[in-house]
């Protein structure tokens, strides 16, 4: 699984949990550029990201992701891609 | 939505729920409902999928949700918010992390004893409380085992051990259920079960999000919740509809021959199709309607339910539909029959094609995916929660020889030219007079039932019908029907407001069992007679259409009202004015008085 693959099915959970078509996803993407990305929300993002990837997110890692890239790095390293 | 019928996909729930709910808002006519959820852990994505549900079945709730862990505090002092939201529904979503203090290893007998009575009188304090303050119904989950076993299987029986202390406090729960109205447990231990403890009590979501219940369980813990909800609010199915070739019974009768279809202790299919006849079976007695909606010949197909290894036999059924017409038109003439509306039916068929012509023709009829594997058809329906029992009235055990009497009646009124002679011959008794309790729970199903025979459709918990007939300044009458084919039970409610010597109708509501049987009328004597011990000379009453209360419309003209105003929705204001010579128009019905 690429960078690029993972970015792609990002993407479309991204849309699917917030429900806006319109969401583009970068490396600097955080939850303040998306309107309700809150903590609560952020659970059931978590939740999805675990189902699409078939992986589980360590407890650790859940809250300290700064950005859309650092879950980048967190899916690839999890499903053993890197 | 098919996404949310049950078998769904619980993970595709939580990741579109916003796009779901979008979609669910745009349902008209939806039921509000005041719902305050008094949770021991994070409730938020439980108040978020319990919605969807609702939704999906014609409830709009609105939400009071107490702040992380408060379920005690908001219980037991004064709460100026909660107080103001004036919940209709209040939920306690606790779980076996809320119980406070667990028996110790070193603990006496006697001290196990206290802690147990301890944690029953804080619960029961509670519960009481909210019934003293709020007076609506409450909803309380029972506990889910813990996930550690000190003492490893000893925890079952040793008073130390948290399983036997939790099943303890479960089966106190389940007491105080057994003993009090308005009080209904959520079981979640069953439900937790089912699912699986360990994915149920994930300690993942606890730490991360201090969740009880982990997130991909919550679609399952909301869609069982909302089960009880829909049932109080009256939006249970009564008929259960069958086809018969692969899903009574393996084969197809027409070409098989009633000798060889599977049914019955010879093979393991013929036992699998009998445990789910059987299963059919118990549910006819709890006074689900059965009816068959077959493909065949009559006669042919009726030899399969006359074998006798069968467990059903035709008798069981209310209605039967077995020709060569669309099912979906059977649905509908069926329907007719039983006076009941499509969306009051569970259509059940192996038939994927016929399952889709229904769900495409037959709107609101519920129609399981119930797959083809017969050994997981009685699981499917069973856990969809269709007929969710929580009252179980006396009518309600009843009304399968109600609607068999029916039947019967229909039949004796061919025999007649007359229908005078007819409803004569009926031997009608009504039962007249003002809301006592023992019918306060029937009386508020009623108000939240019907649909069709109902002039203003404003719906009532029990509190608040309670609180009517407490009032001086309402007239508040429910009617019982019985003839000699059997008792209705209370079929006709009407509730009036007196301002200024007038009365204005504010729900006149009858049951379509009892249509055309002079009920309405009496109803009215005994309306018109309260009116006038009150010195009141005029009635006025109001018609709000809805989109299933057309047959109601003309009905205020029928009882000799005036038409004084229609707006441009079609709401019409009615007048009477009580004359001194008023006559009485029933004349079919021998009334008494109420108790």
């Amino acid at each position: 699984m690429t960078r690029e693959e993972v970015f792609e099915r990002l993407t479309e959970v991204f849309r699917n949990v917030f429900d806006d078509d319109t969401i583009e996803l970068s490396e600097t993407t955080t939850s303040k550029d998306i309107e309700d990305w809150d903590s609560f929300e952020h659970i059931n993002l978590i939740v999805a990201v675990e189902k699409e990837f078939s992986i589980k997110v360590p407890m650790g890692k859940v809250t300290t992701m700064k950005d859309v890239g650092e879950m980048v790095d967190i899916i690839l390293q999890e499903s053993g891609a890197v | 939505m098919r996404e949310l019928e049950y078998p769904f996909d619980g993970d595709y729930i939580i990741m579109k729920k916003k796009a779901l709910r979008r979609e669910l808002l745009k349902k008209e006519k939806l039921l509000p409902l005041r719902i305050a959820v008094l949770g021991g852990y994070t409730t938020d994505d439980i108040v978020k999928v319990l919605e969807l549900f609702l939704l999906n079945s014609g409830i709009k709730p609105t939400f009071y949700e107490s702040e992380y862990n408060r379920y005690y505090e908001d219980a037991m002092f004064e709460n100026g918010e909660l107080e103001a939201f004036k919940p209709e529904i209040i939920f306690i979503c606790t779980s076996v992390r809320n119980i406070t203090d667990f028996p110790d290893i070193n603990d006496s007998a006697e001290t196990v004893e206290n802690k147990f009575k301890t944690e029953c009188e804080r619960l029961e304090a509670m519960w009481q409380r909210l019934d003293r303050v709020y007076g609506c119904p409450i909803i309380q989950n029972n506990y889910e085992y813990p996930s550690e076993r000190l003492l490893g299987n000893r925890d079952f029986w040793d008073i130390h051990g948290a399983v036997n202390f939790t099943l303890r406090l479960n089966a106190f729960i389940g007491e105080y259920a057994s003993s009090h109205g308005k009080f209904y447990v959520h079981d979640v231990n069953y439900l937790s079960s089912l699912y699986g403890l360990e994915k149920w009590s994930d300690p993942f979501y606890w730490h991360m999000y201090k969740y009880a219940v982990s997130v991909p369980a919550i679609p399952r813990f909301a869609f069982n919740l909302s089960n009880i909800i829909k049932s109080l609010m009256g939006k249970n199915r009564k008929v259960l509809m069958l086809d018969l070739d692969n899903t009574l019974w393996g084969g197809v009768i027409g070409d098989d021959g009633e000798d060889n279809i599977e049914i019955g202790q010879e093979t393991s299919l013929g036992q699998t199709y009998s445990e789910f006849q059987k299963y059919i079976k118990s549910l006819s007695s709890l006074g689900i309607l059965l009816a068959i909606n077959s493909k065949n010949d009559e006669e042919t197909a009726l030899k399969g339910l006359r074998r006798p290894d069968t467990v059903l036999s035709p008798e069981d059924f209310a209605v039967k539909r077995i020709n060569w017409e669309p099912k979906s038109e059977n649905l509908i003439s069926a329907a007719e029959e039983l006076s009941l509306l499509p969306e009051s039916f569970v259509f059940v068929d192996d038939n994927p094609a016929e399952r889709e012509i229904v769900r495409a023709n037959n709107k609101g009829t519920a129609v399981p995916e119930i797959g083809d594997r017969p050994e997981y058809y009685k699981d499917i329906i069973d856990r969809s929660g269709f007929f969710e029992i929580t009252e179980l009235s006396e009518d309600d055990l009843k009304r399968k020889s109600m609607y068999k009497a029916n039947a019967e009646r229909r039949e004796s009124r061919t025999q007649f030219t007359d229908y005078g002679e007819y409803l004569r011959s009926l031997d009608m008794k009504g039962e007249i007079g003002d809301f006592i309790p023992a019918y306060m729970s029937r009386i508020a199903q009623l108000t939240n039932k019907s649909n069709q025979f109902n002039l203003t459709t404003k719906r009532y918990t029990q509190n608040e019908i309670e609180e009517a007939e407490r009032e001086d300044d309402t007239i508040t009458i429910y009617g019982k029907l019985s003839d000699r084919f059997g008792d209705n039970g209370v079929v006709s409610v009407v509730i009036g407001r007196i301002r200024d010597q007038e009365c204005h109708i504010e729900l006149w509501i009858m049951s379509c069992r009892v249509l055309k049987r002079d009920m309405e009328f009496a109803m009215m004597d005994e309306l018109v007679k309260k009116c006038t011990e009150r010195k009141v000379s005029t009635i006025f009453g109001y018609y709000y259409p809805t989109a299933k209360n057309a047959m109601v419309k003309e009905f205020y003209a029928l009882q000799g009202f005036e038409k004084i105003s229609e707006d441009e929705d079609g709401n019409t204001v009615w007048r009477f004015d009580i004359k001194e010579d008023y006559a009485k128009k029933n004349r079919y019905i021998d009334v008494c008085s109420g108790v």
